[in-house]
């Protein structure tokens, strides 16, 4: 067995409310990436999916409490100097965010954000060697006539094209990890498809560790060795991929994937009733047991502890006992 | 661009024979007597005397006739006779414009180097004790009249400590630099004369300070918020996540952005202060066009009034213009057709 690329144990962020009280977006997870494999952490919206990859890299606004434990080859980033921090972000662990329009500067051109990213952990290189190097990531990630397309700026691409330069950007100084935070969300479904097919790639060349974060479970079926489901702070449900599809304990995992259009399209999508609480007002128990069919006395009073049952690890007082076919590809 | 910067150059002109017209008609609603600054005080019970000034200076014609004259006069280049210095206005105007201009440039420059530190000191500190001693000493250079802190600044520099000669742009008596530009600073330079030059800055120094203080708050402001503002976009934290440290992302990522609202700001302050130096000129008897456009105000010398009004129209257009060609520079967002 090789050393986890990423280790994180018991990671717990608190928010300060404004009555000085503190609450928890995350309420201590575990999860673990082998180098060049692929998790998908899934989850809604405030299920603390984005903000645990955040923790770790120290991008999190100030005045947020971070504990517990988060290794990155062995080294704890969890209250390591920013000095130090800096070196490993965007050098050993490339990350791509939701809105690529957003995320580049809006007057810089692609070529001197991408020439930045080079620059900042190794000076040695000319801006015109890093700028050659642009390119070559440009055509990496299938941007056409990249010699043109650095000299642009973030508003003269497409949404998709803008994945591709910030793909290109994060893998600039060949990282081991590759944290993608939405990275399809805002682009149309074709364009998502092309995106995942090119990380795909890139796993398959580079052997890249990834992070794939979405609230979209049919994101992640087809590239992630792992998945996570996360709901309200924790993580309910973590197991390879064909388990958590085809052997699904837990309730919520259940309701997302019977939310997931498919192509025979039999039936009705069948949505999870209610909304995610607020970290502010998180139920006793299991923080799921108000939206869910299954609850019983216990849930309401016991919060569940991630246990193995079936092909996954799942935190549920009353786990489903599925076994759907796979469908043969 | 150039195209573009042609059509708003061309437009111009029209402008202002727009603005002329109003300050034309502004001017003469306004109740009082011209003829005050014209005849002399005894003189006023003499009907002869006085028709004869006014025949002399065209204030016996109707309104409209007297409309078309200023006009007629100003579409060939022409502004006019002050009442009060009874020199042509251009002349007046050619002769203190510099002044004006060298005081309000030596202002921006100083308002500007101090508002883009403070403001990157603050945002880069916010919260702690440098934040608050920098929007401190801007919030008090915007808010203490000029009249006040001209004066002390002047009693303290000048008077009390002799580190800064007394008002005026050279001592008495000394002769001033060959004309190239007006500026006494740059055309001292020009003569190679440095010890001129050092004289002509060292009274340029403190009014260009204080006013130059004056708009250290709004500009400071400005930069301030828009670098905070900045420092919580999005691409903020690409940049930190490519392992940028702070102070990279702040200079190389929020400072460029915030250059646009900033620009905005200087274009418009240096237009004003064009003719709205008029306080720190009367203080340090700094002979510019404020000081001449309150005298031509006090004494309704309409074509006073007017060739200041042009004057600073004229800041105001081109300033404008260069803020947009500046914007067009600092947004690539922006094309200009």
């Amino acid at each position: 067995m090789t050393a986890p690329l990423l280790d994180i144990r018991d990671l717990r962020i608190s928010f300060q409310a404004r009555d000085g009280s503190w609450a928890d977006a995350l309420c201590g997870i575990d999860l673990s990436l082998e180098p060049g494999k692929v998790l998908g952490i899934v989850g809604e919206s405030g299920s603390g999916k984005s903000i645990a990859m955040m923790a770790f890299l120290q991008l999190l606004p100030r005045g947020t409490r971070v504990q517990g434990s988060a290794k990155f080859k062995g080294q704890e980033l969890i209250g390591m100097p920013a000095s130090r921090i800096q070196r490993i972000r965007g050098k050993a662990i490339g990350c791509i965010f939701q809105d690529p329009l957003s995320a580049f500067n809006p007057v810089k051109t692609l070529g001197q954000q991408v020439v930045e990213a080079i620059r900042l952990h190794d000076r040695s290189i000319s801006k015109r060697a890093a700028l050659k190097e642009a390119e070559r990531l440009f055509e990496l990630v299938a941007i056409p006539q990249p010699e043109r397309r650095v000299r642009q700026y973030p508003h003269e691409f497409s949404g998709g094209m803008r994945q591709r330069a910030m793909i290109a950007m994060a893998l600039a100084n060949k990282p081991d990890l590759l944290i993608a935070d939405e990275p399809t969300t805002a682009l149309d479904v074709t364009v998502q498809a092309q995106i995942l097919d090119l990380l795909g790639d890139l796993r398959a060349e580079l052997g890249i560790g990834m992070v794939l974060i979405t609230h979209d479970l049919g994101v992640v079926a087809g590239i992630a060795d792992e998945i996570a489901v996360m709901y309200g702070g924790s993580v309910v449900e973590r197991g390879p991929t064909d388990p958590i599809f085809y052997e699904t304990s837990h309730p919520y995992t259940a309701g997302l994937i019977g939310a997931v259009p498919t192509l025979d399209g039999t039936g009705a999508l069948k949505q999870i009733e209610g909304t995610p609480p607020s970290i502010f007002s998180r139920p006793d128990g299991c923080a799921f047991h108000p939206r869910c069919g299954r609850a019983g006395d216990a849930c309401r009073v016991q919060t569940p502890r991630l246990e193995p049952h079936g092909g996954t690890a799942c935190a549920c007082h009353f786990p489903l006992t599925t076994l759907r076919e796979p469908v043969p590809s | 661009m150039l195209a573009y910067i042609v059509r708003r150059l061309i437009a111009i002109p029209f402008l202002l024979l727009g603005v002329a017209s109003v300050s034309f008609v502004l001017s003469q609603m306004t109740k009082g007597d011209p003829l005050a600054a014209l005849v002399p005080e005894r003189m006023m019970s003499n009907p002869e005397i006085v028709n004869a000034v006014k025949a002399q200076w065209g204030l016996d014609q109707p309104l409209p006739v007297r409309y078309v004259t200023y006009i007629g006069n100003l579409l060939q280049g022409d502004l006019g006779t002050s009442f009060t210095t009874r020199r042509p206005v251009s002349t007046d105007i050619a002769e203190r414009l510099p002044a004006t201009l060298e005081l309000v440039i030596a202002a921006m420059i100083i308002g500007t180097a101090l508002g883009l530190t403070l403001g990157l000191l603050s945002a880069r500190f916010r919260g702690s004790a440098t934040d608050g001693i920098s929007r401190i000493f801007a919030l008090i250079g915007s808010s203490l009249p000029i009249f006040w802190s001209g004066l002390i600044l002047l009693y303290i520099f000048s008077v009390r400590f002799s580190i800064v000669p007394g008002t005026g742009r050279l001592p008495p008596r000394v002769t001033p630099p060959p004309d190239v530009t007006g500026f006494y600073t740059i055309d001292a330079l020009l003569a190679g004369d440095l010890s001129l030059f050092g004289q002509a800055l060292a009274h340029l120094a403190l009014p260009a300070f204080v006013l130059g203080w004056a708009v250290t708050g709004i500009i400071t402001r400005i930069v301030r918020s828009s670098l905070i503002e900045g420092l919580s976009q999005d691409y903020a934290r690409t940049a930190r996540a490519k392992g940028a440290p702070e102070r990279t992302v702040l200079i190389g990522h929020a400072l460029p952005n915030a250059m646009i609202p900033l620009l905005t700001i200087l274009g418009f302050t240096f237009a004003y202060l064009i003719t709205g130096a008029v306080l720190t000129e009367a203080i340090f008897a700094w002979p510019g066009i404020g000081s001449y456009a309150v005298r031509a105000a006090a004494s309704l010398d309409y074509p006073a009034i007017g060739g200041v009004t042009i004057v600073g129209s004229v800041a105001f257009l081109l300033a404008n213009l260069l803020t947009d060609i500046a914007y067009a520079w600092a947004n690539p967002r922006i094309k200009v057709h």
